[in-house]
């Protein structure tokens, strides 16, 4: 990670987040079983949004008030408002058993890419049923090392032993923590 | 399709973890409390990344009537794990400590639960290792890019012969030739190496470029004239050495032969088997594939045809499959589910 003390995308753009969930009477109706789908998968990523930015910079980058003075403890920015997720580029196929998720790094050469895309994953490992397929891709086009960071992301054993190293799991953990920031 | 792929039996081998080696043991073995007596090296289960190995051996039976009840070994760093050689050793991979960055590789018995030799000097997890035919080299691979090569005396010391750098990437799999010293490497670079000793330095003879991502393993023919390799780009390709006008061999490889449009997912293993010729796939896709050749085809372009094929062999990633080498159409899988299942292959052709 860069050890600049200089933010790498100071003012990034801020985007309009998605209402609240509309629940269907099926979806109350405790009798029906859900299939799992796209908004759902997308609620649970929101959900992890609000810390894994604010952990992954405050971890690992010098200038945690810095961010802070950017980052309302109390409205902290999460991926949806810094469009790195979007319910559009989050596919759900219950039958099959795939989950497939683009994220956007704010800018092309974001060097969290890795780690935002490790998080989500994990996070997306832990919350579903063992029997999805989970895909985390970069959107087409937006990062530098695109096609670096996919194939990392992809190899399953490279993805268990980063989760072996103590320091990066800790990292990743405090992203997906439920504690507040 | 025309022939089967029987279930005979199904292990739930590692509850917790996912199992990623399966490996027939070359005589019937018995191993109790593998966990227990093997937790003194520093064997962890259901911690994240923790993996397994097993063998497995007489399956035919049920469990308890048979005395080849599974030997279940609980490897720690996530490695494609080792074959039990030689009757009695097997191979484990261990990091020595996550802090001063050293691997290990050691030699365990596999009848009395201990440690016979520790091999060091890889720099990081030490991915495969392989026995060749004559039992006195041994090939390891490691994420650290390279493949070393371990000569073996009669007293059991290990030295070390050769580094090789052929990699730009992590080398996911080492595989010796049948019959004669010729070792095949696969690698998250894309590419399979082929290594020859040529005036007592052993060298990359010949590079395989043609999958288009992360090559997980290999597999020779009976022969050893052809080479099947599998990778994350859903396809199986099929090399086979080059021959001049006079039929000698100058040791450069061509591919003869691509399966794609089989597999929906990476293919993770791939299993030639020496009696009867099937080759069998191991997919994150959850199935297994047993694919035959047609008889009538030409050796310079065969063509191979899925003959077999259990869609949820397992309820996860299948990673490893291993034919019996004495018992013809069995099958051994494995998968993240932690599951071994066991199959007969049966062709009516």
């Amino acid at each position: 990670m860069s050890a600049g003390t200089r933010l790498e995308n100071a003012n990034p753009l801020i985007y309009q987040r998605s209402g609240e969930r509309l629940l269907t009477a099926n979806e109350e109706d405790d009798g029906v079983p859900d299939p799992i789908d796209d908004r759902e998968i997308f609620d649970i990523l929101c959900y992890i949004c609000r810390k894994v930015l604010h952990t992954v910079y405050s971890t690992l980058t010098p200038c945690l008030h810095h961010i802070r003075s950017i980052n309302d403890p109390e409205h902290p920015l999460s991926l949806e408002e810094l469009n790195v997720v979007e319910q559009v580029r989050v596919k759900v196929n219950d039958e099959e058993s795939l989950v497939s998720v683009e994220f956007t790094p704010t800018i092309p050469h974001c060097s969290m890419a890795t780690l935002i895309g490790l998080s989500i994953k994990v996070k997306l490992l832990r919350s579903l049923p063992d029997r999805f397929k989970i895909d985390v891709h970069i959107t087409p086009g937006t990062h530098a090392s695109e096609e670096a960071v996919n194939k990392q992301l992809g190899d399953k054993e490279r993805v268990a032993a980063a989760l072996e190293n103590a320091h990066l799991l800790e990292v990743v953990n405090q992203c997906l923590s439920t504690r507040p920031v | 399709m025309k022939d089967t792929l029987q279930l005979l039996h199904r292990l739930s081998a590692h509850p917790d973890s996912r199992c990623w080696y399966v490996a027939w043991s070359p005589a019937p073995c018995w191993l109790p409390a593998a966990e227990t007596e093997l937790s003194g090296f520093g064997v962890k289960k259901g911690t994240v990344g923790t993996v397994s190995a097993c063998c497995q051996m007489d399956t035919r039976e049920p469990s308890e009537k048979s005395p080849g009840h599974p030997v279940e070994i609980i490897w720690h760093p996530p490695a494609s794990m080792p074959p039990p050689v030689s009757g009695k050793k097997l191979m484990a991979t261990f990091r020595k400590s996550v802090h001063s960055g050293t691997f290990q590789l050691k030699v365990l018995d596999l009848f009395f639960p201990q440690c016979l030799t520790v091999l060091e000097g890889h720099e990081n997890e030490v991915k495969c290792v392989a026995w060749a035919p004559s039992g006195n080299l041994l090939a390891t691979c490691s994420r650290d890019k390279s493949v070393w090569i371990w000569e073996v005396d009669e007293e059991d010391e290990y030295e070390c012969v050769s580094v090789l750098n052929s990699h730009t990437q992590d080398v996911k799999h080492v595989v010796w030739h049948p019959t004669k010293e010729l070792l095949a490497s696969a690698s998250y670079d894309n590419k399979v190496c082929i290594y020859k000793e040529e005036d007592d330095d052993w060298e990359c003879r010949a590079t395989l470029e043609g999958h288009t991502s992360t090559v997980w393993s290999l597999s020779f023919d009976a022969d050893g004239q052809r080479l099947a390799s599998c990778s994350d780009d859903c396809s199986v390709k099929i090399w086979k050495e080059c021959e001049t006008v006079d039929g000698s061999v100058d040791g450069s490889w061509k591919c003869v032969c691509t399966l794609s449009g089989f597999h929906s997912r990476t293919v993770y293993d791939v299993a030639w088997c020496h009696l009867t010729g099937a080759l069998a796939t191991a997919c994150g896709d959850d199935g297994v594939r047993v694919f035959r050749e047609e008889a009538a085809s030409e050796a310079e372009q065969p063509v191979f045809n899925v003959s077999a094929h259990v869609s949820k062999a397992h309820s996860q990633d299948v990673n490893c499959v291993a034919w019996n080498p004495k018992e013809a159409g069995l099958l051994a899988t494995c998968s993240d589910d932690g599951e071994i299942a066991i199959w007969n292959y049966h062709s009516d052709a």
